[in-house]
């Protein structure tokens, strides 16, 4: 049937139903069917627009909110049908059921209209200090969905103020309300400052066992906000919200990691820090009885907090061995956990672990699991040995994938760990016609080239990759030339006949740009100075670690204050992800604990210069984490330890949160520039970008 | 927070679109389905493009998905996704595919309650269903000009410290059933050797208790939480050594412990006792995990040679490792055979063994597995010879079973108290049954 007629015939059924209509059954019917080809078969119905507005005002809940639902879908299509809806609006916002006045309130605010959103404010501000807490809760919400719409018109009114008093209501969900609401309006304008100061944040825990499991979040996630000025004081805030670690609802005991890892920043004791820690632990493994999604989520925000605090999860590295059915993200995750905490007392166990995966099916996973077995040899020294074995035992079941990802680690250990266990070259070279890809081959040319020497038949090993050098592609090609220089250096005689050859293929047979100047400078170095070349191309290289996975310190400070947030799937910077987001540091305050070197530094630093702290706040500038060299670096280093000594007033006052609006920049107790005065909490994204990130 | 909810059908078809912010548009639909439904390549219940980000999980059939346009709270989109597939579940019994689409109205009115600017809102099913009901259900709240009284007792309720029990609910028999069902999840290597062993426990209560009844309950006279052992990483896989001492009878070590939102968190927090307003009816009281003096049900010994590459020889026995007034049910053993298996001969003490080819394994099942008894299977996979020779990849086998009356933890329920203001008398009952988690051995 085509559109137009169903519309005619819908239509119908919803007009003629006339007086018959016992309890607006017919009506009823009609409209269910009208929303399902709006939503389910994308039908047009846009043409019944007017009819519907004529429905509105039936006295039947489930028919209003069908209606409600149909104008949030066609208002912003037909504004000017929509209007009418509103006096239907406006007149049941002053219903006496609070069902009715907030589902209206609901209502039209979710319209993208101007009038809509106009046509919010007045009645939200009576309706904020509606006598039901139920309606009061809309309110606060609709607070940030008007604001979402049309920032100017909530910045020239006074609801913000209005949304502030709210937080003192007596009925917790409101209250709960009112923090979402005033964290999601945060989040979209870098000028407006959150401030929560201690009595505040002390009276928000305290309603927390009043508060359902979903406010219960808000009101954790809102705990950020506030920058601890004593020691004290984080502590006890700390352990008073511990207790939510026992929670059923992940969502409360991420956040609620979040906070209290937020909080341990600013304690002094290192004591009560880590039996704070060791509280994290449990929680976070109980996690892994919840479904995959969730685990997945507990397991890289455990990657994050091991980073962190890696006193955490210490004794518990079972746990992350994997289970058959696991899905396949959560097995990759557990597996770089078992990485991170493999030590010299349970390696053994680890290394039978990861040998069990690398006999499973799913070919990214075993691949991974090999190529750990190789970086284990590389961060724990005395068992490298080990982890050779193990690494030669997979290799002689000779499945292509594992002899690859083998020989990629192997280099790599040969790198590490130079003239100590060459003796396993001959194994290695022995499977050398596996290899078809790129990165595998690549690394067996990089060894035949550096132990050129050992190698009897290196000649004979490069000159059958060289025949097909054309079609190789470049990683190998240039692994090739080098490979090939190196040989002529370490034997002359044999690598006479192929450097050459090699060299002008790099430099008048290729488009590459990197090939033919790599080529050029070995003629060049070759052609110029035999000595010098080899002690250049052989020269000591730089040592490898296993550790390149680990987040830099800013990364990880800014991530660690989003604990449970998305970004910590990704484990990337917070921008790079959620490009509109707003970076996040930790707010300084006299009780933020420094790192012991930085004070260290400071102390010992002759640059200190007590007389010109008004200096120090002018020359300054550089943002934090950029390394600046010898006495710039130890004025900084001053500069921040000083920066702990101030004395700063907590102009808290009664209000508990005060978010100003303008360009109003308080903090005037800021010593130094660089001090981070921006307020963290990501953005929500606005831009549509549409760059692939997977 | 979140920026809309959708649901899909395997197909890809859209079946629900319910959008809380302006920036949620229609064509992300088409943007999940070529991305992640039809793309087989798609490894993570979370894809993030340009600015928006897709979470997902699966229910039966269908696909339920959160939009997100910032760097969000994922545990509560998860959470919630979960959360609203246990409502579904609640309100139609089953949720997917024919379930959405026979009651996508209602579903609609539910997300507009549940989320509010995609913040969630009151998630508990009790409170919903006072007001949110099936249409054949017309109660009088759905009326416009429902009584002020009745609508400002679910406002509150929605809104109150208890937002999980209504008031009003009377029963004439008061009743309270409580079951204590763990999963015990081992690993045990080829050579024998336990790799892991815990428990994940949970608590399910079914709450039959009039008026507003103050629960106490307690389990085992001596409960340690949360003991963290200090000192040398741990030696794996062998903890009976270092906490023998405790594993005597009436102490129970749990590793960790989670509560429904009812349980008063700070008083466990500092007297270990657990308090609470129960919600009515089914409700998940506590969960935990427990890693310390495990006791499984089932031992496992297992032979698997291969014989040349035609032939593969099994000897596989099961000793069931507790008391022999209880029995074990429904006892699957699960073998994994090589993908060139053509053929299977196969002999049991006890039980059925069936090789099903497109599992690649031997289903060896014991209907009843009394206490202290010990059952062996034998058997030989004939292989048909392949010209590319892999290696067989001896995937674990693994267990199912039910046992009822048997807590693998040694955890017990020692009480349940209800106080009421009505002073009424009521019944409790008290149930064990551990199952297997994931009981997996490598051979």
């Amino acid at each position: 049937m085509n559109e137009q007629g169903k519309v005619a015939e819908l239509r119908q059924e919803l007009v003629n139903s006339g007086k018959k209509d016992k309890n607006h059954a017919a009506k009823k019917n009609a409209l269910k069917k009208i929303v399902a080809n709006m939503t389910m078969s994308n039908n047009d119905m846009i043409a019944l627009f007017p009819d519907i507005i004529a429905c509105m005002q039936i006295p039947v809940l489930e028919i209003k909110k069908m209606c409600f639902l149909y104008l949030q879908h066609y208002a912003r299509l037909k504004p000017d049908i929509a209007l009418r809806a509103l006096p239907v609006l406006q007149e049941d916002m002053q219903d006496t059921n609070p069902l009715i006045r907030a589902l209206a309130l609901r209502t039209i605010s979710y319209v993208h209209v101007r009038e809509f959103v106009e046509g919010t404010i007045e009645p939200l501000k009576k309706l904020m200090m509606d006598q039901d807490p139920y309606v009061r809760k809309t309110a606060a919400i609709t607070v940030a969905k008007v604001y979402d719409h049309d920032k100017r018109l909530i910045e020239v009114s006074d609801l913000i103020d209005r949304l502030n008093r709210m937080l003192k209501d007596d009925n917790p969900t409101v209250v709960a309300s009112a923090l979402s609401a005033l964290q999601d309006i945060w989040e979209r304008n870098e000028n407006i400052k959150l401030t929560i100061d201690y009595t505040s944040a002390s009276k928000i825990v305290s309603i927390l066992p009043d508060c359902n499991e979903w406010s219960q979040t808000y009101v954790l996630e809102a705990l950020t906000s506030y920058v601890p000025q004593e020691s004290g004081e984080a502590l006890l805030l700390a352990e008073r919200i511990a207790s939510r670690l026992a929670h059923s609802n992940s969502a409360v005991v991420l956040t609620c990691i979040r906070v209290i890892m937020y909080l341990m920043n600013y304690i002094s004791d290192q004591r009560k820090v880590e039996e704070l820690s060791r509280k994290l632990s449990p929680p976070l493994i109980t996690l892994l009885s919840k479904p995959p999604e969730i685990q997945y989520l507990a397991l890289r925000n455990a990657i994050l907090i091991l980073q962190q605090r890696p006193e955490v999860l210490q004794n518990d590295i079972r746990v992350f061995f994997c289970k058959y059915n696991d899905p396949i993200y959560v097995k990759v995750t557990k597996l770089e956990l078992i990485f991170m905490l493999a030590n010299k007392s349970n390696i053994s166990v680890v290394l039978n672990e990861l040998r069990e995966y690398a006999t499973e099916i799913d070919v990214q996973f075993v691949r991974k699991a090999v190529r750990a077995i190789g970086k284990l040899a590389i961060k724990i020294e005395s068992a490298a040995r080990l982890c050779i074995d193990t690494l030669l035992d997979l290799v002689n079941a000779k499945i292509p994938y594992i002899v690859q990802e083998a020989t990629v680690v192997i280099k790599n250990i040969f790198r590490k760990y130079p003239n100590q266990y060459e003796s396993v070259i001959s194994t290695v070279i022995g499977q050398i016609d596996e290899l078809d890809e790129p990165e595998a081959k690549a690394a067996i040319i990089w060894i035949i080239g550096e132990y050129a020497d050992r190698i009897e038949n290196a000649d004979a090993l490069l000159q059958d990759y060289l025949s097909t050098f054309h079609e190789e592609s470049i990683e190998v090609q240039l692994a090739l030339l080098t490979a090939t220089v190196k040989l002529f250096l370490h034997r002359p005689t044999k690598g006479s006949s192929l450097v050459p050859q090699v060299l002008k293929w790099c430099t008048e047979e290729t488009d590459d740009p990197d090939l033919r100047d790599r080529g050029y400078m070995y003629w060049r170095l070759l052609s110029s100075d035999p000595v010098t070349a080899k002690k250049v191309v052989m020269g000591t290289k730089p040592p490898i670690s296993a550790e390149s996975e680990k987040l830099d310190p800013t990364t990880l400070e800014e991530l660690c204050l989003g604990i449970g947030t998305l970004a910590t799937i990704y484990l990337k910077p917070v921008q790079q992800v959620f490009r509109a987001a707003r970076p996040r540091r930790l707010q300084d305050s006299p009780a933020l604990q420094r790192k012991k070197e930085d004070l260290s530094r400071a102390l010992g630093s002759p640059g200190m210069n007590l007389a010109f702290p008004s200096l120090l706040n002018t020359t300054v500038t550089t943002p934090g984490g950029t390394p600046l060299g010898g006495h710039q670096a130890a004025i900084e280093a001053a500069d921040e330890y000083f920066k702990n000594l101030s004395l700063s007033d907590n102009s808290g006052g009664d209000i508990l949160t005060s978010p100003t609006t303008g360009g109003v920049a308080g903090n005037p107790y800021v010593v130094s520039q660089n001090a981070p005065q921006q307020v963290y909490h990501p953005q929500a994204g606005v831009a549509g970008n549409g760059d692939l990130l997977l | 927070m979140l920026s809309g909810i959708l649901l899909f059908n395997q197909k890809g078809e859209n079946l629900i679109f319910r959008a809380f912010r302006p920036d949620c548009r229609p064509r992300l639909a088409d943007i999940f389905r070529i991305q992640v439904i039809s793309n087989a390549q798609v490894r993570s219940p979370i894809l993030t493009l340009g600015s928006t980000t897709f979470s997902h999980v699966k229910h039966e059939n269908i696909y339920i998905v959160a939009i997100t346009k910032s760097n969000a709270n994922a545990g509560i989109i998860f959470e919630f996704l979960y959360r609203f597939v246990g409502l579904g579940k609640q309100y139609f019994g089953k949720f997917d595919e024919d379930a959405v689409k026979n009651n996508f109205v209602l579903i609609y009115e539910l997300l507009d309650e549940i989320l509010d600017f995609g913040y969630p809102q009151n998630t508990d099913v009790d409170v919903l269903k006072m007001y949110i009901t099936p249409d054949n259900l017309s109660s009088a709240i759905r009326s416009v000009s429902a009584p002020s009284s009745d609508t400002s007792k679910i406002t509150m309720q929605a809104t109150g410290a208890q937002s999980w029990r209504r008031g009003d609910i009377k029963y004439r028999k008061n009743e309270a059933f409580v079951d204590v069902i763990e999963d015990v999840n081992l690993l045990m290597s080829a050579t024998g050797t336990v790799l892991r062993a815990d428990v994940t426990g949970q608590i399910v209560m079914r709450a039959y208790l009039s008026g507003t009844p103050e629960c106490k309950f307690g389990l085992n006279d001596q409960l340690v939480v949360g003991q963290v052992v200090h000192g040398i990483d741990g030696p794996i896989g062998n903890q009976d050594g270092r906490k023998a001492t405790r594993a005597a009878a009436g102490s129970v070590t749990l590793e960790d412990c989670q509560f429904h939102q009812c349980v008063q968190l700070g008083k466990f927090e500092s007297d270990r006792t657990i308090s609470f307003v129960p919600p009515d009816g089914e409700f998940e009281l506590m969960r935990y995990r427990a890693v310390e003096n495990v006791n499984l049900p089932f031992k496992v010994h297992a032979i698997v040679r291969e014989v040349g590459t035609t032939k593969v020889e099994y000897s596989i026995a099961v000793k069931a490792n507790y008391g022999s007034k209880l029995f074990a049910t429904n006892v699957v053993v699960r073998i994994p055979t090589p993908l060139n298996t053509a053929s299977i001969t196969e002999r049991t003490t006890q039980g059925k063994a069936k090789y099903e080819p497109e599992n690649n394994c031997i289903v060896w099942k014991i209907a009843r597995f009394v206490g202290g008894s010990e059952f062996v299977l034998s058997a030989e996979a004939h292989l048909t010879s392949m010209t590319n020779q892999k290696a067989w990849s001896r995937p674990p086998l693994s267990m199912t079973f039910s046992l009822l009356m048997f807590t693998s933890s040694g955890l017990l329920v020692r009480y349940l108290k209800v106080f009421e203001k009505n002073n009424y008398s009521s019944v409790k009952w008290v149930r064990y049954m551990t199952k297997a988690g994931s009981y997996e051995v490598r051979f």
